[in-house]
């Protein structure tokens, strides 16, 4: 399988990575040859088997009761953000 | 020569007053000074908080309070949150990050008194099986620097084997304990998933990722997964079970115990040396009781490509909160808000990680979902089936922890398909949820090999106790790099 430019320039749009142009074709190269190796699982036969969803039999996603259980540090979660002003967070401008 | 005590050892000094903490930070404090041009094993030293905490556990020894650890030194893979202090996961993109909170297992080993020395380097957001996709640099192996220490828990193994610390963290999402404990010629467990809390362990592959530890014996790991299993409200995967005392277990006599030995993995990709390995190791598990046989696990094999869909797809979707908003790297000047996570993102990550994202992104994209992820996904139920299936026969499965000994630095960065194949023989264990260890078991010129130890679901104390067994038997564990020695 070989992925085109378009298809990598594609791929990095939707992840949300700016590429530098050199990039582009080690990425063709090296994803065409992982989508080789995974290729490998269409000769699997799994008729009738259940995706897997988790990896311990049997358990699935535990919930706990919608209560409050922590008590409001924004100062100290927005002390690591790049730009915070006001208690917000600082983007550029999305609507002009 | 304070640092050829195991962990066990140095707790039970510290009790008796043969040495104090301070005493043994200091030492151990040096001894990663003097390394760290040489291994590169820590992106952080916190020696000030380090000799803090130190002084406060004299005072609790002293006063007869403190837990299994008090006083004693370990640090930590740079992927567990540490609360006040730097936490890059080995990425640009959290360079400058410092933790508002401690990962569970940090708090947990904080509150048995261990006194933690810093944060250990490690594959870029735990993306790699060499240590040279870090941001801060490749990790060296201690028994030869032109050599890698495995992956992804490089700084961790390198640290352990060239005795910087008794113990140190790790993670384990396709064989990041596992395999620098062969690599490095230590121990390394990967607990079942769910059995440690991943609340504050950055997440690569959520349904893989499972926190554990490097030690040089199984004794000492099993007195460091005592402390930090056990259930975790914080922690949606966490198993809400009652943890062993995984120490007290460790003297089970060996007789009567079935071992499989996994016939796929004794594959054409195997070093025929590490096969040796691996079939005397064996031979002494049968020498205390054990009784052998060879037990096939047919979709085994498919582990990689499995993996490959997978872990890419996971990681596509958690690495989506580096948004140069909240935390982590922002770019300069963006023109608008699509710019911002573009380039935040296309700088603040390396070519691997990006690699992986870029694959995730592909294989969950529209119309790709049931050929690539859910395929996956029924492969992997095949694979667990072929583990309980196995499980049915035999009490636990052994086999090689990795195809060959450490490779050299640059090696195989060329190429992401031949270094991902180091991981074909752990990956399984993962896909399953199951705990799996490695211990060492002999040289391959100059360099050790692990052999790897797989048990059932919950079944931790049988594989230390195996592996405790054949460390009572063998000295492998008990060798160090000549120039850490």
């Amino acid at each position: 399988m070989s992925l085109t430019r378009a298809q990598i320039e594609n791929i990095a749009h939707l992840a949300r990575l700016e590429l530098e142009p050199a990039e582009i074709p080690v990425y063709q190269e090296s994803l065409s040859r992982i989508l080789d190796l995974v290729g490998d699982l269409e000769r699997a036969d799994t008729a009738g088997i259940t995706p897997m969803a988790h990896p311990l039999p049997g358990l699935t996603q535990r919930l706990r009761p919608d209560e409050v259980t922590e008590e409001d540090r924004h100062e100290l979660y927005q002390a690591c953000a790049p730009q915070v002003a006001a208690g917000l967070y600082l983007v550029p401008k999305v609507i002009e | 020569m304070i640092h050829r005590n195991s962990l066990t050892q140095l707790a039970a000094g510290l009790r008796a007053g043969k040495f104090s903490s301070v005493e043994l930070v200091r030492a151990y404090l040096a001894r990663i000074e003097a390394s760290q041009p040489a291994l590169n094993a820590f992106i952080s030293v916190t020696g000030a908080q380090a000799l803090e905490a130190a002084h406060a556990a004299d005072r609790d020894i002293a006063a007869g309070r403190g837990g299994a650890l008090t006083g004693v030194p370990i640090a930590h893979k740079d992927l567990f949150c540490t609360a006040g202090v730097r936490t890059t996961c080995g990425s640009r993109m959290l360079d400058s990050f410092v933790s508002p909170y401690d990962a569970t297992v940090v708090a947990k080993l904080k509150a048995a008194g261990a006194v933690t020395l810093g944060k250990l380097n490690m594959d870029e957001f735990a993306m790699g099986s060499s240590n040279e996709t870090s941001y801060f640099g490749p990790v060296r192996n201690p028994w030869n620097p032109e050599f890698v220490p495995g992956g992804s828990s490089g700084g961790s193994a390198a640290a352990v084997a060239a005795r910087l610390v008794p113990a140190a963290t790790a993670t384990d999402t396709g064989g990041s304990i596992r395999q620098p404990a062969a690599l490095c010629g230590i121990t390394g467990i990967k607990p079942t998933y769910g059995r440690v809390s991943r609340y504050g362990m950055i997440a690569f592959a959520s349904s893989l990722d499972q926190g554990g530890v490097l030690t040089t014996s199984a004794q000492d790991a099993a007195l460091m997964l005592r402390e930090m299993a056990g259930f975790d409200p914080k922690d949606s995967t966490s198993v809400d079970a009652p943890v062993p005392d995984y120490v007290a277990e460790l003297e089970a006599p060996l007789a009567g115990l079935k071992v499989g030995l996994i016939k796929e993995f004794l594959d054409e990709g195997l070093d025929r040396e590490n096969e040796r390995r691996i079939r005397d190791a064996v031979a002494v598990l049968e020498r205390l009781g054990a009784s052998l046989c060879e037990v096939s696990l047919p979709n085994l094999p498919r582990s990689v490509p499995v993996y490959y869909v997978v872990a890419p797809a996971e990681c596509s979707s958690n690495l989506a909160r580096y948004d140069g908003v909240r935390f982590g790297h922002r770019c300069k000047d963006p023109r608008d808000l699509q710019d911002l996570y573009r380039r935040s993102r296309g700088e603040g990550f390396g070519a691997e990680v990006k690699r992986r994202i870029m694959t995730g992104t592909y294989v969950l994209s529209a119309g790709y979902y049931d050929a690539y992820y859910l395929k996956a996904q029924r492969v992997r139920q095949l694979i667990a089936a072929d583990f309980k299936h196995a499980f049915g026969e035999v009490d636990v499965l052994v086999g090689p922890t990795s195809p060959t000994a450490a490779f050299r630095v640059g090696a195989k960065t060329a190429d992401p398909i031949t270094m991902y194949l180091n991981d074909i023989y752990t990956i399984g264990a993962n896909l399953a949820g199951l705990p799996a260890l490695s211990v060492p078991c002999g040289f391959v010129e100059g360099l050790p090999v692990g052999l790897q130890i797989v048990g059932p679901h919950f079944a931790e104390a049988r594989i230390l106790n195996v592996a405790h067994r054949y460390q009572l038997e063998t000295d492998w564990h008990l060798k160090a790099p000549e120039r850490f020695s």
